[in-house]
């Protein structure tokens, strides 16, 4: 079972995030897919997490996961308040939202990194929601791009049968965009 | 073509409540319910669901509403949690008593003082005893699977049916489910027909006040006192089983899924250790029981689907061949032990089934259980067992005991 | 033999007299005096506000009115609502103060 941990504050899309994910990878042919948000209430600019679980067969556990494969961060100022890398598997991925590339950053152990710009990336393309960029679209093309578990094809199906019809260009355009523009850095 | 959706357990229970055609809904949000009651009422004004959504000021109110429709013949659904669950708790020996087949949707959580807004079972299991079929669900699929077969057991047996799972454990995660036909289900749900129906031509006055004896009415007709008609109600809930069994094996027909009836079991056939359980956490067991094999622990799984009618003689077959029992639940009847274990071991009084039987409380409250616990404490027992004692104190999962 | 109730919930029919006749629980009767009874004066459906209140439903709303003795209580509401004052609530033979 594969295992993801999506980090970020109420209302950047997290939530939103880990469905798009989980609804990509059963196209994929993932028979056992399951996502979840942090279980409790929820409120606008806390820290909070959702996960993704992917797996060929179904599901038979709904615990929280205790260390994830991949654990992508829209909001880097996150990594000040919690500590991320204590809830990711050795060897795992780390995805993050930073303008830095890879090689400026420094993390805690042996980690593959994947950076993207994906706040610039949302505001040129024009993704803005209450004055904020939507960081959650370019993330999921990192998400594609670092990991190679979902196609962006499969991404894009689910745009189109979740979103507004008015939005799915631009949400393509900027999966698209935020999947070129990703760098990765394997773990040393 | 086959309809998947992945949905949240609120979302799987709103789809079938629609797919049921219920004809009037009433509930009061309250977490980890709301989002149900929410998708619901879009339906409704949306048009996808010809309904009566009956707005009320509180879950006494949304069970009464519930009641009235029922009595006069329409298609009831409500839906709850926790204080809500409790505030009803008088309805609901109304619910039963007038022998009304309305479902209501039980999203599991656990009950204050202090406050929690999470998962456990205390609120249904606190319900035991007013006169409700109890159904637990083991993921989404059972959740709208179980929501439609509800109502056919319901209608048959003129008794209310609860649909219980878990809080936010399911009701807010995710999940693949196949969604059933509309046209199948149609097929699947005869139209409710009331047990009396109410009508100025022939006017009655329903649940009047009944005397400890039995008396004629005006007609010579010897009616039934109280004790009759608790009698009457304590039959119907043990003939369900019948109904419940025949529910579940007309749906694997007809759907394709079976639930199991009354219980269910995983890798039962040679198991030693049967780990035994309710709702989600008996899908945790599943995963758990798994790990134990692969450590060569021959272990099983008997998820309890149905709590009332209690599955007396399901239980004493899937149980038949073990050599341990542990019992896992998020409830517990304070001052003794979870109540499953109670139940579960007085079915097995007067059976061969002599084998130790291990109880675990777990998940108050919302703390997360996993499989890998559910393994740890799993071994713990065998140690206990082999080291001679028969019954140790009932264990409490992952809490600090001082 | 005895019917069977087959009903699997408690109900009744409205039926007169289902506990006996509860005309001996009366210690006063109301007695009418018609000459004061708004319909009878006006020999018009008007008023019948004793029918109405009367919580034993033994008065009818006819010209004149009728009270069903057999089953009426001896409650007074009706004297009371009277605005003719046209009902008297007297004692039972045999029944005192």
């Amino acid at each position: 079972m594969y295992e993801v941990i999506w980090h970020g504050r109420g209302g950047q899309g997290v939530v939103v995030a880990a469905q798009i994910l989980a609804e990509a990878a059963y196209l994929e042919g993932y028979k056992g897919v399951t996502s979840a948000p942090t279980f409790g209430p929820e409120r606008r600019g806390a820290p909070l997490t959702a996960s993704t679980k992917i797996s060929r067969e179904p599901i038979r556990t709904f615990a929280q996961i205790e260390t994830a494969d991949t654990a992508v961060v829209l909001d880097a100022s996150i990594l000040k308040v919690v500590d991320v890398f204590s809830s990711l598997k050795s060897g795992g991925f780390i995805i993050l939202n930073t303008p830095l590339s890879a090689e400026d950053l420094a993390v805690p152990g042996c980690f593959n990194i994947a950076v993207v710009n994906a706040s610039a990336i949302a505001l040129s393309r024009h993704l803005i929601k209450e004055d904020a960029p939507i960081v959650n679209t370019p993330l999921l093309g990192a998400f594609a791009r670092a990991t190679a578990l979902v196609s962006l094809e499969s991404i894009e199906t689910i745009f189109k049968k979740k979103l507004p019809a008015g939005v799915v260009t631009g949400n393509i355009l900027t999966l698209r965009d935020a999947f070129e523009k990703t760098s990765v850095k394997a773990a040393v | 073509m086959t309809d998947i959706q992945i949905v949240t357990g609120n979302q799987a229970a709103a789809i079938g409540a629609m797919l049921c055609q219920v004809q009037v809904v009433s509930a009061y949000p309250i977490t980890p319910q709301t989002s149900l009651t929410e998708t619901l009422s879009r339906f409704i004004e949306q048009g996808q669901l010809k309904a009566e959504y009956v707005r009320v000021e509180s879950e006494h109110s949304a069970l009464s509403v519930c009641i009235a429709a029922s009595s006069v013949g329409a298609r009831a659904f409500t839906s709850t949690s926790s204080h809500g669950l409790l505030y009803m708790h008088e309805q609901l020996h109304w619910a039963a008593g007038s022998r009304l087949p309305i479902v209501l949707c039980c999203v599991n959580r656990g009950v204050g003082a202090p406050w929690s807004i999470f998962n456990d079972q205390q609120d249904a299991i606190a319900q035991r005893d007013t006169g409700w079929i109890q159904i637990y669900c083991r993921n989404n699929q059972e959740i709208i699977d179980t929501l439609i077969q509800a109502y056919r057991i319901a209608e048959a047996v003129y008794v209310p049916v609860m649909v219980c799972y878990d809080g936010f454990v399911l009701s807010h995660t995710m999940m693949p489910i196949e969604v059933p036909e509309a046209e199948a289900v149609k097929d699947f749900l005869p139209p409710y027909k009331p047990h009396t129906i109410l009508s100025p031509d022939e006017p009655r006055n329903i649940n009047p006040v009944t005397f400890p004896w039995r008396r004629y009415d005006d007609r010579g007709v010897l009616c039934d006192g109280y004790m009759e008609l608790r009698y009457k109600l304590q039959t119907a809930l043990e003939n369900s089983a019948a109904s419940i069994i025949a529910a579940n094996d007309f749906f694997a027909d007809a759907f394709g899924r079976n639930h199991g009836g009354m219980l269910w079991s995983y890798r039962m056939e040679d198991a030693e250790v049967a780990l035994t359980s309710m709702g989600s956490m008996a899908t945790e067991a599943t995963t758990a029981a798994d790990i134990l094999r692969d450590k060569g622990i021959k272990a099983g799984v008997v998820g309890i689907r149905v709590f009332r009618p209690f599955p007396k003689e399901a239980v004493r077959i899937a149980l038949n061949k073990a050599k341990a029992i542990l019992v896992f639940e998020k409830d517990i009847s304070y001052g003794y032990e979870g109540a499953l274990c109670t139940d579960l071991k007085a079915a097995l009084y007067s059976t061969d089934i002599r084998v130790p039987v291990h109880n675990y409380i777990a998940g108050l409250g919302g703390r997360d259980v996993k499989p890998r616990e559910l393994v740890e404490a799993s071994e713990d027992s065998l140690k206990i067992i082999a080291s001679g004692i028969r019954e140790p104190k009932t264990t409490w999962i992952n809490c600090f005991t001082g | 033999m005895t019917k069977k109730d087959d009903n699997i919930s408690a109900m009744c029919r409205p039926a007169i007299g289902e506990a006996g006749k509860t005309g001996d629980w009366r210690d006063k009767r109301p007695t009418i005096d018609h000459n004061k009874c708004i319909p009878f004066i006006k020999k018009k459906p008007a008023c019948f506000l004793c029918w109405l209140y009367c919580p034993d439903g033994v008065i009818t709303a006819t010209i004149p009115i009728s009270i069903d003795l057999d089953y009426c209580k001896g409650c007074g509401i009706c004297a009371e609502e009277c605005p003719a004052k046209a009902i008297a609530m007297i004692n039972e033979e045999g029944k005192d103060d």
